[in-house]
């Protein structure tokens, strides 16, 4: 599909936004942009972080998915309690490829599911009683917690169940954190504000709990903040870091542990991953301890080499020879596969609609390849997002915020790109449409995709979709059937 | 068989709705009607004039006790005193904790699966805690349950006020079910003319003041020995008139759908009553200073 126009992107959104009643449209338009690379505040052209129309099959999550699900579930040495009724821990347990090393059960428990299994008598009378005695068994059961995390679902903003005051006497009692995060569902607009309570809780109720206290610190401590490990992404992002000659103190909150978290604040230099959902922290680090704090991006060789030269711009001379020699070694590698797959891929289109860092992230990492994006969008992203993704996009590509059902199914079948990097949600959809579609939440169970060696298994999962002989024998049964009745011969039958 | 009537009592918080319900319920048993009382306040006082007791089993109280509601049986939570009067309190959460609004809604569909509401019965009452907070305490008036509402209540202001409220509630399920307002029961604190007053009020809200109950110290004799007038002594004047409120209420048919006045008029008939002062408009948001200097210069 050759690219759209300015012109013809703009009319493409207006013929969408058609369809809509009046005040969903007026509401909508402002979702909608096409990219100008000349515009310094995205809040010039696109709305974000705004309330969801109802009836539009938004794809967002609540602030508890930020909470449980992004930000404290993958701390793997720590128990996270969802407090509530049982969906929502059960629905969430083991959802996010993050993955992590230990002996779940014993002293890692990322997969498991804990909750208070709120009934009604726990919504009438309050369930604090039985928070205090969950966490007292946990202790007698899983004594190689090093401590816990209660997550409140809904019911608790309503009751007023003072989990701030359960948390504190247990947490003395045993001598291990226990962070309160008044994460309810209906707060804020999506799992945005479950992020930044999430971070606030860390903040808090962990690293301020550790100041003056300290480690043989070296000056070339670093932190990975906000790699979720799917995959392994944050596996291969450490070796880069570590080959380079820095030293990784934490690495959270994929395959991280509550003491990488304490420690957190003697580093020197923050490496953000994720700035969606731990700009947070990083923000209160840089304030309260002078941690700079650096986002980087290890997606696809090009960005991937930028990123070491940004990190290493921080340290002395030996850090930037290390991380020129890091790219030494592996450009050779990275060549070969570019020459392998580009040829099949180049002048490929794509269409993103994701989270978090990923619908401007992994731009570099398609262009690397030869591909092109020409549309994307964030689920619940802030315009600080959008400011760093215009740069990234081309000019007259789309922009599409909190993208409705209608919305993605219309630009899609109309752009008609090649690939579309989105969720399990839009995956059929979008293949029943013919158009081939790699998850880009969970990397369709694939990855790493994060570093070099990540890297190899992008390009080959990308071609493995797009290549795949399966697309050109799709026909659909009604184009199949040329023998259907003409109108007017049915005319004849009645 | 009579159809079941189903009536839910509000008005202002220690306005006297259980001492009231139950005397009146009392009259009742003793005319021979199979009369029930929900209490729906988590304080569970609705029924000890009944039963002689400090305060029932609660619905509530015992599903925490046995694990949850399913454990229980009808007769545990159900006891019967005087005159044959089933007593039922729904039960909750001591202040501060949890959702009482839940409890009430909880304990109601459980009578209600439970069959308590059986073919004998002509009168259930729902003694409703005082002011309605959330749609919990609203659960009595809504589809199937309370389809006439009393509203106790006296010639002060705060319990007009109260009165005014729960009729705006009665309107918005009015409209969506059978829920109808049956009348104010004034329920005296001898302020000056009292009676008239709320008459004027009914009458604004479309509806009766059903009945005046004086106020007599008989009533609070008979609440130390946790007894109703009726029971502790039937021959007393007070007694009477609890009947005659009985009598009232079993032959109304004047069910309506409230309508509620707005703020300004209901203070214009507080103070043509004399109950509220009209308000100086020069003196609002003045400091003491401003008002003694601006008292100079007069």
């Amino acid at each position: 599909m050759s690219e759209l126009t300015r012109e013809e992107t703009e009319a493409l959104i207006q013929e969408v936004l058609e369809v809509y009643p009046e005040k969903a449209r007026k509401d909508r338009a402002k979702h909608l942009a096409v990219n100008d690379q000349s515009i310094e505040q995205s809040k010039k052209c696109i709305t974000s972080n705004r309330k969801s129309l109802p009836g539009v099959m938004t794809v967002r999550g609540c602030a508890y998915a930020g909470s449980k699900g992004v930000v404290w579930g993958p701390i793997k040495d720590m128990i996270h309690v969802s407090h509530g009724p049982i969906g929502c821990g059960q629905y969430s347990r083991a959802g996010r490829r993050n993955y992590y090393v230990g002996t779940t059960g014993v002293d890692t428990f990322g997969t498991m599911n804990f909750t208070s299994d709120f009934q009604e008598k726990d919504i009438v009378f309050g369930g604090d009683k039985k928070l205090a005695k969950l966490v007292a068994e946990i202790e007698q059961l899983f004594p190689l917690h090093k401590g816990i995390s209660v997550q409140s679902e809904c019911p608790i903003g309503l009751i007023g169940d003072d989990i701030e005051a359960v948390s504190k006497k247990a947490a003395k009692e045993m001598n291990k954190p226990i962070v309160p995060v008044r994460c309810e569902g209906f707060r804020g607009v999506s799992q945005s504000l479950g992020h930044h309570i999430a971070n606030d809780s860390i903040r808090d109720w962990v690293l301020d709990k550790r100041d003056g206290q300290g480690f043989d610190a070296t000056p070339y401590d670093v932190s990975i903040i906000g790699d979720y490990n799917i995959g392994g992404d944050a596996w291969a992002s450490r070796i880069l870091i570590e080959e380079m000659g820095l030293r990784v103190v934490s690495q959270w909150s994929g395959d991280g542990t509550l003491a990488e978290i304490e420690k957190t604040p003697k580093v020197k230099l923050n490496l953000l991953h994720c700035y969606r959902s731990m700009n947070y922290i990083s923000r209160h680090m840089e304030e309260k301890y002078g941690i700079p704090w650096l986002e980087y991006n290890f997606f696809g060789p090009t960005k991937i080499a930028e990123s070491l030269r940004a990190i290493a711009a921080h340290f002395d001379d030996s850090i930037k020879e290390g991380a020129e020699r890091v790219i030494a070694k592996y450009q050779p590698m990275m060549d070969a596969v570019i020459a392998r797959y580009k040829p099949r891929l180049q002048g490929k289109t794509v269409m993103l609609y994701v989270g978090g860092l990923r619908p401007r992230h992994v731009i570099g990492a398609y262009e690397d390849l030869g591909m092109q994006v020409i549309g994307t969008g964030y689920e619940f992203a802030h315009n600080d997002d959008y400011d760093r993704t215009i740069k990234e996009m081309g000019n007259a590509t789309l922009l599409y915020d909190d993208a409705t059902g209608f919305e993605l199914e219309e630009f899609i079948k109309r752009m008609q790109p090649d690939l579309v990097g989105s969720g399990i949600k839009e995956k059929y959809v979008f293949q029943k449409m013919g158009i081939p579609l790699r998850q880009m939440h969970s990397w369709d169970y694939s990855g790493p995709y994060h570093g070099y060696d990540g890297f190899a298994i992008f390009a080959r999962d990308m071609d493995m979709a797009i290549s795949n002989p399966c697309w050109s024998k799709q026909t659909p049964p009604w184009k199949k059937r040329p023998e259907v009745p003409e109108a007017s011969e049915l005319k004849k039958v009645a | 068989m009579a159809k079941l009537r189903q009536a839910a009592i509000y008005g202002k918080g220690g306005i006297g709705k259980s001492t009231t319900t139950q005397n009146l319920v009392a009259a009742l048993a003793e005319a021979g009607k199979k009369v029930m009382i929900v209490g729906c306040d988590p304080k569970a006082d609705s029924t000890r004039l009944i039963l002689h007791s400090k305060a029932q089993n609660s619905v509530m109280g015992l599903a925490a006790e046995a694990g949850s509601v399913e454990d229980l049986e009808l007769e545990d939570v159900m006891s019967v005193g005087y005159g044959g009067i089933k007593c039922v309190e729904s039960g909750g959460p001591e202040p501060g904790v949890g959702c009482a609004g839940r409890g009430v809604i909880t304990a109601i569909n459980f009578l209600e699966e439970e069959g308590a509401y059986d073919e004998d019965l002509e009168f259930v009452f729902y003694d409703v805690l005082g002011d309605v907070v959330c749609g919990g305490f609203a659960m009595p008036i809504r589809e199937n349950k309370a389809q006439e509402i009393y509203i106790v209540c006296s010639g002060e202001m705060m319990a007009m006020y109260a009165a005014n409220n729960i009729a705006k509630g009665i309107v918005k399920y009015a409209n969506s079910g059978g829920v109808r307002l049956a009348g104010l029961i004034c329920n005296s604190r001898n302020t000056d003319r009292e009676d008239e007053l709320i008459i004027a009020l009914a009458e604004k809200l479309g509806t009766q003041m059903i009945h005046f109950i004086p106020r007599h110290n008989v009533v609070q004799h008979a609440e130390i020995r946790r007894m109703t007038v009726i029971e502790y002594d039937p021959t007393a004047p007070q007694a009477d008139e609890y009947r005659a409120l009985a009598r009232k209420i079993v032959d109304n048919k004047n069910f309506v759908i409230p309508t509620p006045v707005t703020m300004d008029e209901l203070e214009a008939l507080l103070m043509e009553f004399g109950i509220m002062e009209a308000d100086d408009e020069s003196i609002i948001g003045k400091t003491a200073a401003e008002l003694a200097a601006e008292l100079a210069v007069a």
